[in-house]
């Protein structure tokens, strides 16, 4: 009873995990622009590692092997975003900036806040629209 | 089978992620790829050594996660810095950055 | 201090207790800590305990259901057809007083899909949003706060 618990849980665990594995690398494929699929690798980061090492966790029991692999999960959530806040800034700095932005702070003299609530109707389909145009041409 | 299922998703997505790191435009879409190979890469190792029942994998799974993160870094620190060693100071950086201004402005 | 962590992380990777294998670990965790006080990478004060460990434990539970949310919000962005995305760059206040709580932040925002730090500057970071939902400034703000309340010297 208990065995078929864990298992169906680990199951669960994997197919989540896998299924977010999946969207995570399709949305490193689909995305049109740097900016975008970093938060693509932020799912795999987080999801995808989280709930499959979650799900071997539980397959192994209470073993040395688990203390392993939580140590492995620890690893990964530190390291991870370090090494994509470290990809993120160097794009940053050598003056890389997302194409189709709403608002930018960094910006030389960006125009305030005054924009953004008429923006809110009418300016996601002109980004898009834009950003289409942009990948097309 | 349930490590099976779970080998064959990860290559998969290994094979998906490979496509942006061949076709990445600029240098941070592979470095971005490559680390989320790396990534995949500590699972895939991890499962086959459930799927083999060989748990001495995971302590390579563990090295390879290490490996990723400071491999990573390393790719960007040289292409910022142009060399490995001690971080040059900011006048050394701006000196860099003009040089390649000189070899991109022509 | 080091010894004892570095000794009990041998042991528990390990898993083999003979005599030969730990006194093997007790040569090599002795050789890391010389090297490590040679280095002086520690600095003056060492291990510090400025982390309540408790209000830690609950900040990462209460983190993992943050990310269980904000991974399905950036899977249906991914998922859906014309990609909706509205990206910007917005400035987060950072008020942790010590290093581990702004790196507990700027790692607890990154790790978050939808939101990136971008860079860190003096009192705030430079966050790079990817939809509405994740550039909401109230949910930004109230993981800072929750951020802060795991330090120590703060009540």
């Amino acid at each position: 009873m208990m065995e078929m618990l864990i298992d169906i849980l680990s199951w669960a665990s994997f197919v989540g995990g896998a299924l977010f594995l999946f969207i995570g690398s399709l949305g490193m494929v689909r995305l049109g622009d740097f900016w975008a699929r970093l938060h693509a690798a932020s799912i795999v980061d987080s999801a995808g590692v989280g709930l499959i090492l979650f799900g071997m966790m539980l397959q192994a029991g209470l073993t040395l092997v688990t203390v392993k692999i939580a140590i492995i999960v620890l690893f990964l959530f530190i390291t991870g975003p370090t090494a994509s806040h470290a990809v993120a800034n160097a794009a940053f700095v050598s003056g890389s900036r997302p194409t189709d932005m709403v608002e930018d702070i960094t910006a030389p003299k960006a125009k305030p806040k005054v924009t953004k609530r008429k923006s809110r109707k009418t300016k996601p389909k002109a980004t898009t629209s834009s950003a289409k145009k942009k990948s097309g041409a | 089978m349930m490590f099976a299922f779970v080998t064959i998703v990860i290559l998969v997505c290994m094979g998906v992620v490979m496509v942006r790191l061949f076709s990445g435009p600029t240098l941070y879409d592979r470095v971005l790829a490559l680390n989320v190979f790396g990534t995949c890469t500590v699972l895939l190792i991890g499962s086959m050594g459930f799927l083999f029942a060989r748990p001495d994998f995971l302590d390579i799974a563990l090295l390879y996660a290490l490996i990723n993160f400071v491999g990573t870094i390393a790719v960007l620190k040289f292409f910022r810095y142009r060399r490995l060693g001690d971080a040059p100071h900011d006048a050394e950086i701006i000196m860099v950055q003009e040089n390649e201004e000189d070899r991109t402005a022509p | 201090m080091l010894f004892v962590v570095l000794f009990v992380l041998w042991l528990l990777m390990s898993g083999i207790y003979k005599p030969l294998v730990v006194g093997l670990g007790v040569i090599s965790c002795l050789l890391c800590v010389w090297i490590v006080s040679r280095l002086e990478i520690l600095g003056e004060k060492g291990f510090q305990h400025d982390v309540r460990i408790t209000k830690l434990v609950r900040y990462v539970l209460w983190l993992t259901v943050e990310i269980g949310k904000a991974d399905w919000a950036i899977a249906k962005v991914i998922l859906s057809p014309d990609l909706p995305r509205r990206q910007r760059l917005i400035a987060v206040p950072c008020t942790q007083q010590s290093d581990f709580g702004k790196m507990l932040f700027a790692n607890s925002i990154t790790i978050t899909p939808g939101t990136v730090t971008v860079e860190t500057e003096p009192g705030h970071f430079i966050v790079h949003a990817l939809t509405d939902e994740a550039a909401d400034p109230d949910a930004l703000a109230d993981m800072g706060t929750r951020v802060r309340e795991t330090e120590a010297g703060t009540s």
